[in-house]
């Protein structure tokens, strides 16, 4: 059996790869332990998040299926940070764990060329530093052109309460044992990490008379500006905040070396912005409380999520810990919460396409990349396999640069600095993240999608439709003039707003801080939708601090332009730290640009470097 | 480096010692070809060695070498010194000798940046090694030598630590909305923490005025109508006869320049063609240059003579020191007074003849520059347009960010002024790589092959 590209791995990352290539008209087969954990949620019931729902849209705009089918498949949604400001505004959605597989696994289904296979791969079939193929447990070969490894936690994975470890991943499915020492043989450096997850509780134990309710929003969203909303705001799921408190506190503290953790257990080194709750209370010992958000799993079954409480404790210290909380006292646990260790690639192995340096037409994406998170997994997918597409089709590759997206931020923090622990997107990792923001993904990247055939003509439409009634709006807020009437002046008096000329136009008056486009609305009415005013009044009112950024960009843009020969002999370049000399022939930095945001290569070295290239490519 | 550079690294014919430096791969074994003593290749890093410079069978000098290896040397490389006789001479022989042997003539700053290029300092103490070699007074090399031993470093590490502490505090604001375990960042909250890092740059941006005086002294400019005695002031203020004086108008024709100290400070004293219509020309040439001084000076000291009224000049001119910091001095306090002035200048009156009114105008000169209270043993300063430039553009974002916080714009958008202040001072610390100034720095070196 031969194809032309094969993923391993149906988590996230390898839908979202084995999706694009098909769709790009490539031959694929998806490989996967079991078709029943096609787009699983082991962790958090929710899509989205602080800048994670941005990485969602801009899936979105490159023609990936997570918002879409995210938009199916929740009962909650809700814009985060709405008032702190627009550059880090973010969706997120609880999603239904039954829901969002379920229409994954469909909408896979559906997609041409596509093919899914049931088994589990051990080894790579590796020619002259080419990838071959895969050969499986059951020692069948399949041949294929490119391959894209994306296995999740599995590899050599353990689970960890207290001081019991069962080898196995996620729901105590088994494990990858070959995979990642078979890795190791053909080169890669191999790191551990850890990740855990918290409790899960029966929805019909708990009393959450004694709770504060947390509703979704009263606005419809999508993801996906394909996408109409198809839920009702009044069915929205409820989830909940509680507190931990003196009792729970003490409870860990007494029995802290009974966790994995501090016990000794854990050799994996574990993210520190997602710290298990034991990590909370010793880092900050003076906090009385720290907060836990209850959030269904499902409709579908009757199981809720501890949100902050992840644990390596022992089951019956769980139960302790647990039944100390206000409203729990009576839960029964359903699943215990675990720490998880597991292999996962040095990502400096990797090349911006998320190709492995060592072996061509090798490519890896998620949680191997040692990054954290469902959105984070379908990013690497998604480029992962738009990338081994264009190398087949031997056309560029599509590296996406820190100003244009999310997943651009991603992918070169990852192969440029590499990481130590699960890499987890934040908003302060994008440093032009006032360009990069959830309102504008389709005008970042839509163009993209269509110059690589990534997305549909309708969604190429959809893109189109929206930029006109952008400056239609424009036009439409320049040629409006604000009438001065005794009403209007009433109107500012009231809100206490500076009184304007009269007849001056709604673009002038929009740039004023304190006057809202929905205030304008007030006076004559705008006739768009929410959105396209959304972006319009932010490009308006921001202006400034854009065109700032702008500038900022425009300086980084001249150090990427700056680029370096992937096969420079470091060697030659006399002077250079020992240091800075090793980091930069491991990780082979494509320009000025990357080589600079090295950790460990310091200005001096960059200077070296910058002047050896101009001596010694100035000819040419 | 491949190359071993050398130079004399002491001022040359002055002072008993000279010192001739190598530096590079071969600076031992060129140093080694030509000195009887010791074989310089066995011996230990930082070590000194008496011996003899030979060329031949000649013996040039009698020589203590002193024998550095890399990495920790001034320039991270193997550095050779040979301490000789001053003589411009025998200087000279020597240099001669070790070029013969290999190695190149060092260009002016090379040592300096070679220590760059090698890691060895950064790029504001290598502007600071050029300020100590350019050092005159003993205000001056102490000023360099703070810069040289990272206090200014320090300095604006701290501003950047301060500026981080809110940017820090606002990413987890941002990233974190749900949880209430970060401080909310309110409008009052940054503005009383901006308004702090304003004030400790606004210090650090005037004693940079201090730095200044330091290193370059006052410019000082006489300037006067004819005649009213500007040039016997000079000469007063020195005690010495720098400049003619005659009771002929327009003797002084071309621009007297002389150097006082006062506190310790360097006064550089310019004494100027007197300034009226004329039809010669080559008073004529002087005149507009005294008017070009008048721009370039720190302080304008305007000539006024008390034994007549004042005349059509003498009001121009006041009107064009009007902008500039300026003393009148109100000279020939010995004749009766005919001048009336209303304003509220500063003045001092006295007269050259008898030396009345010299102490007190040297004293209005300390007050204005409080000359009186720049202290030797704190001098953190910025000393170069350079510095002064990143932190201005810094302080700027700074105050942006603080009107921004009144205004209530969101904090994800005033943090960007933050983060650029963070990045001016990243590249004056040499932390943050900058094109343009690694480009400007090495187009005054070649870079051949």
């Amino acid at each position: 059996m031969k194809y032309d590209i094969i993923v391993v791995g149906g988590g996230h990352a390898g839908c979202e790869a084995a999706h694009i290539a098909s769709f790009m008209g490539k031959k694929t087969l998806l490989i996967t332990m079991n078709k029943k954990n096609i787009a699983d949620m082991p962790c958090n019931p929710s899509i989205g998040g602080t800048a994670k729902g941005v990485i969602v849209r801009d899936i979105d705009a490159l023609g990936g299926l997570m918002g879409k089918i995210a938009d199916k498949s929740h009962f909650q949604i809700k814009m985060l940070n709405s008032k702190k400001g627009p550059a880090v505004r973010s969706l997120r959605c609880q999603a239904d764990k039954i829901e969002y597989p379920k229409n994954m696994l469909k909408a896979l289904e559906e997609t041409p060329n596509l093919e899914i296979l049931e088994g589990m791969v051990e080894d790579l079939l590796v020619e002259n530093n080419h990838i071959k193929g895969v050969v499986l447990k059951n020692k069948e070969t399949i041949y294929s052109d490119a391959l894209i490894l994306t296995t999740g936690t599995y590899l050599k994975s353990n689970i960890l309460r207290g001081s019991i470890i069962t080898e196995g991943g996620p729901h105590g499915e088994a494990r990858s044992n070959h995979l990642s020492d078979n890795l190791r043989r053909l080169g890669f450096t191999i790191q551990r990490l850890k990740t855990g997850t918290p409790p899960r509780i029966k929805a019909s134990s708990i009393d959450f008379s004694k709770m504060s309710e947390e509703l979704g929003d009263k606005k419809y969203y999508t993801f996906s500006h394909d996408n109409k909303p198809t839920y009702k705001l009044e069915e929205q799921q409820k989830c909940y905040l509680i507190y931990t408190n003196e009792l729970t506190h003490q409870i860990i503290l007494d029995n802290l070396d009974k966790s994995s953790m501090y016990g000794g257990y854990v050799t994996g080194i574990g993210p520190r912005y997602c710290p298990s709750i034991e990590d909370k209370i010793v880092r900050f010992k003076d906090k009385e409380r720290h907060q836990l958000f209850l959030e269904p799993e499902s409709t579908h079954y009757d199981e809720w999520y501890i949100g902050g409480f992840s644990t390596s404790m022992p089951e019956e210290i769980q139960e302790q810990m647990v039944h100390s909380l206000q409203g729990l006292e009576k839960a029964i646990i359903t699943k215990y919460a675990y720490a998880i260790e597991y292999d996962a690639i040095d990502p400096l192995e990797l090349k911006p396409t998320l190709e492995t340096k060592k072996i061509e037409y090798l490519f890896t994406a998620g949680q191997i990349n040692g990054t954290s998170g469902y959105e984070e997994a379908a990013g690497q997918g998604l480029l992962a396999g738009i990338n081994a597409v264009v190398k087949l089709n031997k056309k560029d590759p599509l590296i996406l640069k820190r100003n244009e997206s999310y997943l651009g931020v991603l992918i070169d923090d990852l192969v440029t600095k590499g990481t130590s622990e699960p890499y987890r997107m934040l908003t302060s990792r994008a440093e032009y993240r006032l360009l990069l923001r959830h309102d504008n993904a389709d005008l970042r990247l839509r163009e993209y999608g269509h110059i690589y055939g990534t997305i549909t003509e309708k969604m190429y439409q959809n893109y189109l439709k929206r930029k006109k009634e952008i400056e239609e709006l424009k036009e439409f807020l320049n040629q409006t003039k604000l009438e001065l009437t005794e009403e209007t002046k009433e109107k500012f008096q009231e809100k206490g707003f500076h009184l304007p000329p009269n007849k001056t136009t709604f673009l002038e008056l929009l740039k004023r801080p304190e006057i809202t486009i929905e205030f304008l609305n007030t006076r004559k009415e705008i006739p768009f939708s929410e959105e396209t005013k959304e972006i319009v009044s932010i490009d308006i009112k921001y202006e400034g601090y854009i065109k700032k950024c702008e500038k900022e960009i425009e300086r980084m843009l001249k150090l990427e332009e700056k680029q370096i020969p992937y096969d420079i002999d470091y060697n030659k370049v006399k002077n250079l730290a020992s240091e800075a000399r090793q980091k930069l022939e491991k990780i082979r930095p494509l320009s000025i640009g990357q080589a600079a945001r090295i950790s460990g290569v310091n200005p001096a070295d960059i200077s070296i470097l910058a002047v050896y290239l101009k001596k010694e490519y100035a000819n040419e | 480096m491949d190359t071993t550079i050398a130079s004399i690294s002491t001022a040359l014919g002055s002072g008993a010692i000279s010192i001739i430096r190598l530096s590079g791969p071969d600076a031992l074994n060129i140093v080694n070809q030509i000195f009887k003593g010791k074989d310089l290749t066995k011996v230990e890093s930082h070590t000194i060695h008496y011996g003899r410079i030979i060329e031949g069978t000649e013996q040039i000098d009698e020589v203590l070498v002193m024998v550095m290896l890399a990495p920790k040397t001034y320039t991270m490389e193997d550095v050779v010194e040979i301490n000789c006789h001053g003589g411009i001479a025998t200087t000279n022989k020597i240099l001669e000798l070790v070029i013969k042997k290999g190695a190149h003539l060092a260009e002016p700053g090379e040592f300096t940046k070679r220590a760059f290029l090698n890691g060895r300092i950064n790029l504001i103490e290598a502007e600071s090694v050029s300020d100590i070699i350019e050092a005159k007074s003993n205000k001056q090399r102490t000023m360099a030598m703070n810069g040289l031993n990272g206090r200014l470093t320090n300095i604006v590490k701290k501003l950047k630590e301060d500026i981080l502490n809110i940017i820090a505090n606002i990413e987890v604001n941002i990233d974190y909305p749900e949880y209430e375990d970060a401080i909310e960042i309110t409008p009052n909250y940054l503005k009383e923490h901006l308004q702090s890092i304003e004030k400790n740059m606004e210090l650090l941006l005037s004693n940079a005025k201090i730095g200044k005086i330091i290193k370059s002294g006052i410019d000082i400019a006489i300037i006067g109508r004819p005649n009213v005695g500007k040039s016997s002031l000079l000469n007063a203020l020195l005690n010495e006869d720098k400049a003619i004086v005659t009771d002929i108008s327009g003797t002084t024709r071309d621009i007297i320049e002389a150097k006082m100290n006062l506190n310790g400070i360097e006064i550089n004293l310019i004494d100027t063609a007197g300034i009226r219509e004329t039809e010669d020309i080559v008073e004529k040439i002087g005149v507009n240059k005294s008017k070009k001084m008048i721009d370039q000076a720190d302080l304008v000291l305007l000539v006024l003579n008390n034994n007549e009224e004042l005349t059509k000049e003498d009001k121009e001119l006041l009107q064009e020191i009007q902008n500039k910091p300026h003393i009148l001095f109100i000279n020939k306090t010995d004749l009766p007074n005919k001048l009336e002035l209303e304003s509220k200048e500063t003045i001092v009156k006295g007269n050259t003849t008898n030396l009345n009114g010299l102490e007190e105008l040297k004293q209005k000169i300390i007050e204005m520059y409080n000359l009186d209270k720049i202290e030797e043993k704190d001098l953190t300063y910025l000393s170069n347009v350079r510095q002064i430039t990143l932190v201005n553009n810094a302080l700027e974002n700074i105050q942006t960010a603080i009107q921004d916080a009144e205004k209530e714009i969101p904090i994800d958008m005033l943090e960007i002024h933050l983060r650029n202040a963070f990045d001016e001072l990243s590249i004056l610390i040499g932390e943050k790589y900058e094109d343009e100034l690694v480009d400007k720095l090495f187009k005054n070196f070649c870079l051949g092959k």
